[in-house]
């Protein structure tokens, strides 16, 4: 029994058998396999030679018909030994006698041969060592590539763990059967984290080498609420969780019941609570748990789906579904927010020293206008379709805001003189989640319709954490006073100036902070709509007039740890069940 | 790699020596330990066969060796 602490991007328990996806361009870790399971690892490496044998005679042909039979001769070579019976019966033998994964026994005899040729003297030889890795390389992309086919076609229920999914995985993903993920690396925008919450089930990421920790048929207990990852967990343990989803379980019928009543205080103030989703699809579920409407649709997948670009047709159909789904509730557009990820550092013509710092969200789109036109007149083109708001995310200065709001109107003005229908007057907003931008909300709150608070990255930027890494990650707490200085005030500004402002951070849907945020004059939260109930309940049983005295007793405190357990016994008060 | 494939013509086992800088001895069936035994022109090498057509093998493959794989 081991368990790993990561970070919960996706809520949920499961409890199911593990499969790991080796990465075949990393250390494979060395992993043991029980001895039933030998048979089975060496036909996988007998499939794999065989694929890799197939690809290179297709790959001669292909080559010595263009260059000549020189360059065949090489693509000959990797052949000859991918046909040696002494290289293939080396890591037969390691599979057999260590009893490890075909990954390890590849990459493992492949490591032998490669420093025996590295020892030569003859610079020919020496210079072998590539051809050696870029057989072992092929080997293990045939063997990790089966490994995701069969992911496709499952018979019982799994859980997957990887180093990182990538975008090509989960595609193919038997959506019947994998019930959670488990990754290395990550955090809450990684791919692996938007595409858990999008099929709903549970998923932990940042848990440093679970890949190498974890063996197929494990059995593990992912816990998406409390970022904690059990490895073939004890008799207790079991009994534990079972128990802990069975109450959810009852809990969320409980909460259920509340789905058509409205979010109304016992004093009768009306709050609005919204979805945030990364997919059309979504709106299907966020709709049942009572949003109101979706008050942040993250626009991201569109780019991280597929390898290339997507077209403004892509955008538009993904849009025009969205708004077929609402029927005339509204639905808030958040602006291209990609940047310190794989898919963009991938693109990056030099990689940033400091991502987070760096050419990220807005700042890309206003560095590639082609790019950003497509996604707003997309955007434009399915206002006419209903509630159709625009927000652009990661706003620093003013200027960057009024170049955005350009970019806007040029795009009105072409869509005008192609005859095509749009929204003139369509609310444009900013997503308030940098310092600056919340230090000047009075200012901004003149040139907008509405304010979003993003938390998530108005923490990060605050206290200066970067809460994927696990040594620091402790110190992002919503509940810091600067932070929720900054969060009071922008409210405030917006209040003045008479425009909306909404959160929609994660901490809008955590339950312990509902009563903080209205008592500061908050009207619209924001959520992953499994939170909706919950928030509703707490809004139900409370009036404004004790939140608001909640709000003046927090801001007198100077330290998280006496907000956050003020909190917790001020919402224990109204719904015990909750922790 | 004429080598190896050659030697892989016959039934027989080929043992390949090599008493040259680095002496050692390699499958003459296998790539990758012919290129291990590093045998470079004019390293003196041994070449042994077991099987029912051993004599056939070592004569072809010292003709190989002796033609200089056919080069020049």
């Amino acid at each position: 029994m081991e368990i790993k602490k990561g970070i919960g991007v996706s809520p949920g328990v499961v409890i199911s058998t593990a499969i790991v996806l080796d990465a075949e361009d990393l250390v494979i870790p060395k992993r043991y396999i029980d001895a039933s399971a030998v048979d089975m690892e060496l036909a996988r490496f007998q499939d794999a030679v065989q694929r890799s044998g197939r690809e290179l005679d297709d790959l001669r042909q292909a080559v010595t018909a263009k260059y000549g039979k020189e360059i065949g001769n090489i693509i000959e070579f990797h052949r000859g030994i991918l046909a040696d019976a002494s290289v293939l019966a080396a890591v037969e033998k390691e599979i057999r006698q260590r009893r490890v994964t075909a990954e390890y026994a590849v990459s493992e005899v492949m490591r032998r041969y490669a420093a025996n040729f590295q020892a030569m003297s003859d610079r020919y030889l020496s210079d072998r060592v590539k051809d050696i890795h870029d057989i072992e390389r092929r080997i293990l992309h045939n063997l990790v590539g089966a490994k995701e086919e069969s992911l496709q076609s499952l018979t019982s229920d799994t859980v997957v763990v990887a180093h990182d999914l990538l975008p090509s995985q989960t595609a193919s993903l038997d959506r019947l059967h994998v019930r959670g993920f488990a990754t290395d690396v990550g955090g809450r925008t990684s791919h692996t984290a938007i595409v858990a919450r999008a099929l709903g089930i549970p998923a932990v990421v940042g848990l440093g080498n679970i890949t190498a920790e974890v063996s197929g048929g494990d059995t593990l207990i992912i816990d998406g609420n409390r970022g904690v990852v059990i490895i073939n967990p004890d008799p207790e343990q079991l009994t534990e969780y079972r128990e802990y989803e069975r109450k959810r379980e009852q809990v969320e019928r409980d909460l259920q019941s509340l789905r058509d009543l409205p979010a109304v205080t016992r004093d009768g103030h009306a709050i609005s609570l919204q979805a945030n989703i990364e997919f059309p699809a979504e709106i299907d579920d966020a709709l049942p748990r009572g949003a109101e409407g979706i008050g942040l649709y993250r626009t991201e997948f569109l780019y991280l789906a597929s390898e290339t670009e997507p077209s403004e047709e892509d955008h538009y159909r993904a849009y025009a579904d969205a708004m077929g789904r609402l029927k005339g509730k509204p639905l808030v557009i958040r602006t291209l927010d990609l940047g310190a990820d794989k898919y963009t550092q991938a693109r990056a013509a030099s990689p940033e020293r400091n991502p987070f710092l760096g050419d990220r969200s807005i700042r890309m789109c206003l560095h590639d206008i082609p790019m950003f036109k497509r996604q707003l007149r997309a955007i434009m083109r399915a206002s006419v379709m209903g509630d159709l708001r625009i927000m652009f995310p990661l706003v620093t200065t003013l200027m960057e805001l009024r170049q955005a709001k350009m970019v806007l109107s040029d795009v009105m003005e072409e869509l005008e003189d192609e005859g095509v229908e749009f929204r003139r007057d369509i609310p444009v907003g900013v997503m308030i989640e940098v310092p600056s931008a919340a230090l000047m909300a009075n200012q901004f709150a003149k040139e907008v319709n509405f304010f979003s608070i993003g938390t998530n990255d108005l923490i990060q930027y605050t206290l200066a954490v970067d809460r994927t890494n696990e040594k620091v990650a402790g110190l992002f707490c919503p509940a810091h006073p600067a932070v929720l200085t900054l969060v009071r005030d922008v409210i405030r500004a917006a209040a003045r100036n008479n425009i909306s402002c909404s959160v929609c951070g994660e901490m809008a849907g955590e339950p312990i902070y509902a009563l903080l945020l209205m008592g500061m004059g908050l009207t619209q939260f924001s959520m992953n709509s499994p939170d909706i109930p919950e928030v509703k309940k707490i809004i139900r049983l409370t009036t404004l007039e004790h939140a608001r005295q909640v709000a003046r007793k927090v801001m007198s405190f100077d330290s998280e740890r006496q907000v956050m357990h003020y909190l917790r016994e001020e919402t224990r008060k109204i719904v015990p069940e909750v922790f | 790699m004429q080598f190896v494939d050659q030697a892989n013509q016959f039934q027989s086992r080929i043992r390949v020596w090599c008493s040259g800088e680095q002496p050692g001895e390699a499958d003459g069936k296998s790539v990758m330990q012919m290129i291990i035994l590093a045998a470079t022109e004019g390293t003196p090498m041994r070449i042994e066969a077991d099987g029912p057509d051993a004599e056939q093998a070592v004569q072809k493959l010292v003709e190989l060796v002796d033609s200089k794989f056919g080069e020049e």
